[in-house]
């Protein structure tokens, strides 16, 4: 009935209409019932008393045209990232949001809450004897979670000669990463409570029979980590601190354990400061414990890093890294260089 | 029902278009706010002031409002914070609604009372001043980079820039709601 009525109203209307909506005046008609919102009338001209100096309109280069559509999941928005420069990190030789060599609480990508980021690494390092190569990709599920895979090739040239293994001869190490932040924010929220992550690396060797001929029990292996990291923006300074239990022998490379048992899993320390120079830079040192199991004189690693995100989605990481001792040749020092595109 | 249709199809049919130029705010009783004519500004529901509303303790010493560019520095930052934001199109929507003249006004007062300068905040707390407003945590990003970059502009060092934010961070818990 009511439908019926109504339609019946249309096509009454439509009956009177086409005389008054002829074409020319139909923007006239649209004028007239535009709403116009109370507060968009002309604001009385600039008060004269006020704190508040008039400023230059904003010109549309000036505005932040950063809207792109952006492609989405379902409800999820997919590299819709939001956030702030250089608050994903970088990536760690592990794959891993973090400094070059300490993993830190930070979650890999660009995304913000509800949305899925992902992010790219290359690395190099030159030492003294070795070369490192290593690269992974890491997806970041909202301000949440990180699963992350490594590869890394670590280059023994003319030392593998030296420790009979054959010129040349790479260690190659598979990396699986997981990391749930569980409390905290980097940068926002109570000033004492950092941005707290628990997570874990499984490792694989893929130099099995040969790790195990240099002693190790294993040529897989599980790191659990446990992060803290804040940046005090008072001071402009980021600090990192990071519990691993771990049996890695070389991160793994040089296999987990040693065969003739005790020693077993040990608790390390990655510690990392950054102090801020800029929205898009920042320089810091690094520091990181690790076990010698193999009594090959694995040392603790340590570096002098610098950051700079060129734009929001590539991030540079230079730095002067100092490994120490490796498969017992000591004074392995070097240029560590890494690029990382998040999105 | 035949005959109902045809009643209203002839009332359709005699009505009158109404007249050019009906004031139709008159009509439906709708009252425009008034600015007022000193300030600009709309009002608001009186509501207790106090410098706690500002949500943090400020800086103590002159030093940190120097590097602003002192009471005047600090208001055209605020000021230019505001018209960044409206031009933003990752935030110009929640702006739309509101007052920006006494926005310029309350944020200029909050980080002038916050950096020590010495002027009193005036404006509701964080929760009130945001209720409703839904802003979420990639809009307070927003909001961020355009400070940055209105601090930017005015050349104030990037140590003093990243004190302000240290003021502003914990108190974001009050303006972020998803």
């Amino acid at each position: 009935m009511v439908l019926s009525l109504s339609s019946l109203l249309i096509l009454a209307q439509a009956a009177v209409g086409p005389s008054a909506a002829g074409a020319e005046d139909a923007p006239e008609r649209q004028e007239r019932i535009a709403y116009q919102p109370v507060l968009e009338q002309p604001a009385a001209a600039s008060p004269p008393n006020s704190l508040v100096p008039a400023t230059a309109p904003v010109a549309p280069d000036d505005a932040l045209a950063l809207n792109e559509s952006e492609p989405r999941a379902g409800k999820l928005r997919m590299f819709d990232g939001g956030k702030l420069l250089l608050t994903n990190g970088v990536t760690t030789v592990e794959g891993s949001s973090g400094g070059g060599l300490a993993r830190w609480a930070t979650i890999g990508g660009r995304q913000m809450a509800g949305g899925i980021g992902a992010s790219a690494h290359v690395t190099g390092i030159e030492l003294a004897d070795f070369g490192w190569r290593s690269y992974g990709i890491a997806v970041g599920l909202g301000d949440r979670i990180e699963l992350s895979y490594a590869r890394a090739d670590f280059d023994t040239r003319d030392i593998g000669t030296a420790l009979g293994i054959g010129q040349g001869y790479t260690f190659n190490l598979d990396t699986f990463g997981a990391k749930l932040r569980v409390a905290g924010d980097l940068v926002y929220g109570e000033t004492w409570l950092p941005q707290i992550a628990v997570g874990i690396e499984h490792k694989r060797s893929r130099d099995g029979a040969l790790v195990r001929a240099l002693g190790a029990a294993d040529a897989a292996g599980t790191d659990y980590t446990l992060s803290a990291t804040k940046l005090f923006l008072a001071r402009s300074l980021l600090v990192n601190a990071t519990l691993r239990y771990t049996e890695a022998n070389e991160l793994g490379l040089l296999g987990f354990g040693a065969a003739g048992g005790g020693a077993d899993y040990r608790l390390q320390f990655e510690g990392s400061v950054g102090y801020q120079l800029s929205r898009r830079a920042v320089v810091g040192a690094e520091y990181r414990s690790k076990p010698d199991n193999l009594g090959l004189g694995d040392d603790d690693w340590m570096d002098i890093f610098a950051a700079y995100a060129l734009t929001r989605h590539l991030t540079l990481t230079a730095a002067y890294v100092d490994l120490g001792s490796i498969a017992t040749i000591p004074g392995q020092r070097g240029g560590f260089l890494s690029a990382q595109v998040a999105f | 029902m035949l005959l109902t249709a045809t009643a209203s199809a002839l009332l359709m049919l005699m009505q009158q278009a109404p007249a050019e130029g009906t004031d139709w705010d008159a009509e439906f009783g709708v009252e425009a706010k008034q600015r007022d004519p000193v300030t600009g500004e709309f009002p608001v529901d009186p509501y207790p002031q106090s410098n706690a509303n500002a949500g943090a303790a400020p800086y103590d010493g002159a030093g940190l409002a120097a590097a602003f560019g002192g009471r005047e520095g600090i208001a055209r930052i605020a000021a230019r914070t505001v018209d960044l934001s409206e031009a933003d199109p990752r935030i110009a929507p929640i702006f739309a609604s509101h007052d920006m003249v006494r926005l310029k006004r309350t944020l200029g007062e909050q980080f002038c009372y916050l950096l020590g300068a010495g002027c009193d905040y005036t404006g509701r707390d964080m929760k009130t001043a945001h209720a409703q407003m839904g802003v979420s945590r990639a809009d307070m990003n927003a909001l961020v980079e355009n400070l940055q970059a209105a601090m930017r502009e005015a050349r104030v060092p990037f140590a003093a820039q990243n004190r302000l934010l240290a003021k502003l961070a914990p108190i974001s818990r009050d303006v972020v709601e998803r």
